[in-house]
């Protein structure tokens, strides 16, 4: 029997399981900083007001500028109503949307991973609530090493019920977009909500708490297929966060360097862009995945750089070709000059290309749609006097807030009359009037007859609302007769 | 005992059998995996505590929260009943013919009509409504008994010829053939005189002597036009709607040899609101007679009002 050898740790195959490393991020202040904030505070304004806008669109619908009624198939955005089978126009938004990423991306790079992305900011906000409880970056460390006792549970647990609070406020506000928020929110606190409202905060509170509590930079880095897709579309042009290592190496404390003058680049290898990076990267290895851009990690370099009293931009934004060009020693290009070249303009076409559609089939498009089907079973049938009756079942949509009048017609079919189920046929004839309630489609089953001798052919509905001769559609359909004639 | 060693190439202990050289390596799951599994085993053992999920000879075990596909079948089709309890209990006391005073009410009962007739009716009427030899297109304004909401509820509820039910719709066509009342050359004489009067076939000398017969014989319930009577379901001979096809072996042997169709009274098999709701639907299908309600135009306004 072979007695095992040992495993040496360095012996051991790269594992399919790294443990994290927890990232414990040093407070900082300066410019980028402080746009980190300002972003943060309007994106989570915006995330918890907009449900609470109040817009009055008269008696028939809902006063929430925004509302996403699933119940009743209706999407709101202030002047806008969108009916289901205008889904095209959300799909248009939603094209912009990654259309608009495209551009930012390429003009900015990760701009919008560094300051606007959901995940970037809920983790902020709880690396605050983790600074506020547990103290800055060296205290975190000690407390996380620290064994569990009494005080470092009720540390814990108070942090943690922050995180839940935060999570829930989250969650919660969510299922605003989709009912009344102040009626929803009154039945929600009273217990009378729909069981889908509960489960929605429910699964939100949670994956917020797990999210941004707890998983934050793996979510980029493992989980984001948003990274490597921007990887794909950075170029030697596009923005990134840059440790200037021509500038910067040999690195060597601030004492090296006054020794031997000459000899050491201007990094005094502080660590600074180490400790105030969120998701725990050292941008000095060159760009990388986890760099998300946010930029905390050129305050915290241009702090340093003014205290030892050396030119700020060790760490700055720069392109792969500003790189090169520092490199031999010729000026940047502006960075202004960056937005303007083929690419981002081409992406800016096509984002306001579909912009302008969409605003130009939301301004030309009417509110009178008219849909047939026809009945197939039977196809016709002869009535007592011989003549051929055919079933249609019409839906006449009126789009607007309002009851309409809207007059329903037969164009074609000669002699061809009309009547409906609620009609006797003696009251028949060529154009039918009806009321369409606001807001709503009114189905309508038409029985169109012809006489004895009509042979079968297309014609058309006319459905035009009172009032607007733009305002109407129409429907060709078939008219079935027997065979042989 | 088998040899465990650390494989040279990952460094990966074995799990020490070996079969011609090769080896399996020691891999363990990944704890994550490992602990789902864990966890699916103690899902599984409360499901089977608390479903059905164990077969025995005539059923599963019942499990503890005693559900059921059935007993949830039950209780969705209990709360769909409850939901419609409300327009049910107005059908129920609101006499057809001032239904279509009520157009809510009205909608509603031909959408639950078109659901009974397809459980019920389409067996002889077909799908659409539209019949077949024998069986009425209900589609048409050709009614052999009357086609406004009340007499067509009467038909549902006592059927045609229904044996055993006092108030069913009786006629019966005497069997001039088969029975000897008129000779064959008689029979196609007036099957002559019957094409004549929907203009199937020109009036000749055959029909001028059927047209002798008619009066003598079929007048009584057809009418002297052959306009038919409804009071003895007598159909009309002279439009373009054939109960059997309208030609002349079918008009001959209807003469000499008359069928009769039968329809079941639905009054005792089905309950009096669904009856409303069926006569209703038939009205609806386009030759409905009598529209006794308000005019047509004032209809989608009271409809506006109750959107409102």
């Amino acid at each position: 029997m072979n007695k095992p050898e040992t495993l040496k740790p360095e012996d051991q195959p790269l594992g399919l399981y790294a443990k994290r490393e927890p990232v414990f991020n040093r407070r900082i202040d300066g410019k980028f900083r402080r746009i980190k904030w300002a972003i943060m505070v309007i994106c989570l304004a915006i995330y918890w007001i907009t449900p609470w806008i109040r817009w009055d669109r008269g008696p028939y619908a809902p006063d929430q500028a925004v509302l996403i009624d699933l119940a009743h198939r209706r999407f709101y955005m202030f002047s806008i109503e969108i009916w289901p089978q205008e889904f095209y126009f959300v799909a248009g938004l939603l094209i912009m949307a990654g259309i608009g990423l495209f551009l930012v991306t390429s003009a900015v790079g990760r701009a919008w991973c560094g300051y606007a992305c959901p995940q970037t900011v809920w983790t902020d906000l709880f690396q605050h609530v983790d600074r506020f409880f547990d103290g800055d970056r060296n205290a975190r460390f000690r407390l996380y090493k620290a064994p569990w006792g009494p005080a470092k549970i009720a540390r814990r647990l108070a942090k943690w019920t922050v995180y839940l609070a935060i999570s829930f406020a989250t969650g919660g506000a969510w299922i605003f977009y989709f009912a009344d928020a102040p009626t929803l929110q009154q039945a929600f606190w009273t217990g009378t909500a729909p069981a889908v409202a509960y489960g929605t905060t429910f699964v939100l509170t949670m994956t917020t708490f797990v999210l941004g509590g707890f998983m934050r930079e793996q979510v980029c880095i493992y989980m984001c297929p948003w990274p490597r897709i921007q990887t794909a579309m950075l170029d030697e042009k596009s923005l990134l966060v840059t440790y200037k290592d021509w500038r910067g190496e040999p690195r060597g404390s601030v004492k090296k360097a006054e020794k031997n003058p000459g000899q050491f680049g201007d990094c005094i290898d502080c660590n600074q862009c180490v400790a105030v990076c969120p998701t725990g990267i050292d941008i000095r290895e060159g760009p990388q995945i986890g760099c998300i851009t946010c930029a905390l990690c050129i305050d915290a370099c241009d702090r340093v750089m003014k205290e030892t009293g050396r030119p700020r931009g060790l760490i700055d934004y720069a392109t792969l070709e500003d790189a090169e060009q520092e490199k031999a020693g010729q000026p940047p290009t502006r960075h202004l000059k960056l937005i303007w070249r083929p690419r981002t303009i081409l992406y800016f076409c096509v984002w306001a290309g579909i912009g302008l559609a969409l605003l130009f089939m939301l301004g030309t498009r009417v509110h009178t749609q008219l849909n047939v089907a026809k009945d197939r079973n039977p196809p016709y049938i002869l009535m007592s006097d011989g003549s051929i009756r055919n079933a249609y079942a019409l839906r006449l949509r009126n789009m607007e807030g309002r009851p309409r009048e809207m007059e329903l017609s037969i164009e074609g079919l000669k002699d061809g009359m009309m009547w409906t189920e609620d009609m006797a046929r003696e009251d028949a004839s060529r154009t039918l009037t009806r009321t369409v309630p606001a807001d709503e489609t009114q189905s309508v089953r038409v029985y169109v007859v012809a006489p004895s001798d009509t042979s079968a052919q297309e014609f058309e509905f006319k459905l035009q609302a009172a009032g607007d001769a733009r305002e109407k559609d129409e429907a060709e359909v078939n008219f079935d007769a027997p065979e042989g004639q | 005992m088998a040899n465990k060693r650390l494989d040279e190439a990952t460094n990966t202990e074995t799990v020490g059998h070996e079969w011609d050289g090769i080896e399996e390596l020691n891999t363990p799951l990944p704890r994550w995996w490992l602990w789902s599994f864990y966890a699916s085993i103690v899902f599984a053992i409360g499901y089977v505590i608390a479903y059905p999920a164990l077969p025995g000879i005539h059923s599963a075990t019942p499990g503890m929260l005693g559900w059921t596909s059935r007993g949830q079948l039950d209780k969705e089709l209990k709360s769909a009943a409850d939901e419609r309890a409300k327009t049910v209990a107005a059908l129920k006391d609101m006499p057809i013919e001032q239904l279509p005073q009520h157009p809510d009410l009205m909608r509603a009962a031909v959408a639950g009509g078109a659901a009974a007739f397809k459980v019920n009716c389409v067996q002889c009427h077909g799908a659409g409504a539209a019949g077949s030899n024998g069986f009425p297109n209900l589609n048409d304004d050709d009614w052999l008994w009357g086609g406004d909401l009340k007499t067509i509820q009467q038909t549902l509820i006592h059927g045609i010829r229904q044996p055993g039910d006092d108030e069913t719709r009786m006629s019966q066509m005497p069997a001039f053939g088969r029975d000897g009342l008129l000779t064959p050359a008689q029979i196609q004489d007036t099957t002559s005189f019957v094409l004549s009067l929907s203009g199937k076939e020109k009036p000749s000398a055959a029909s001028q002597r059927g047209k002798a017969v008619f009066e003598a014989n079929c007048a009584v319930c057809h009418g002297p036009e052959g306009k038919g009577d409804r009071q003895f379901g007598a159909p009309n001979l002279s439009d373009a709607i054939w109960l059997f096809a309208g030609n002349r072996d079918a008009v001959s042997t209807q003469i000499g040899n008359p069928r009769h169709g039968v329809m079941p009274a639905w009054g005792t098999r089905l309950d009096p609101v669904t009856i409303k709701m069926l006569a209703a639907y038939v009205h609806s299908l386009g030759g409905g007679e009598e529209f006794a309600a308000a005019p047509a135009e004032a209809q989608p306004e009271a409809e506006a009002t109750t959107a409102e």
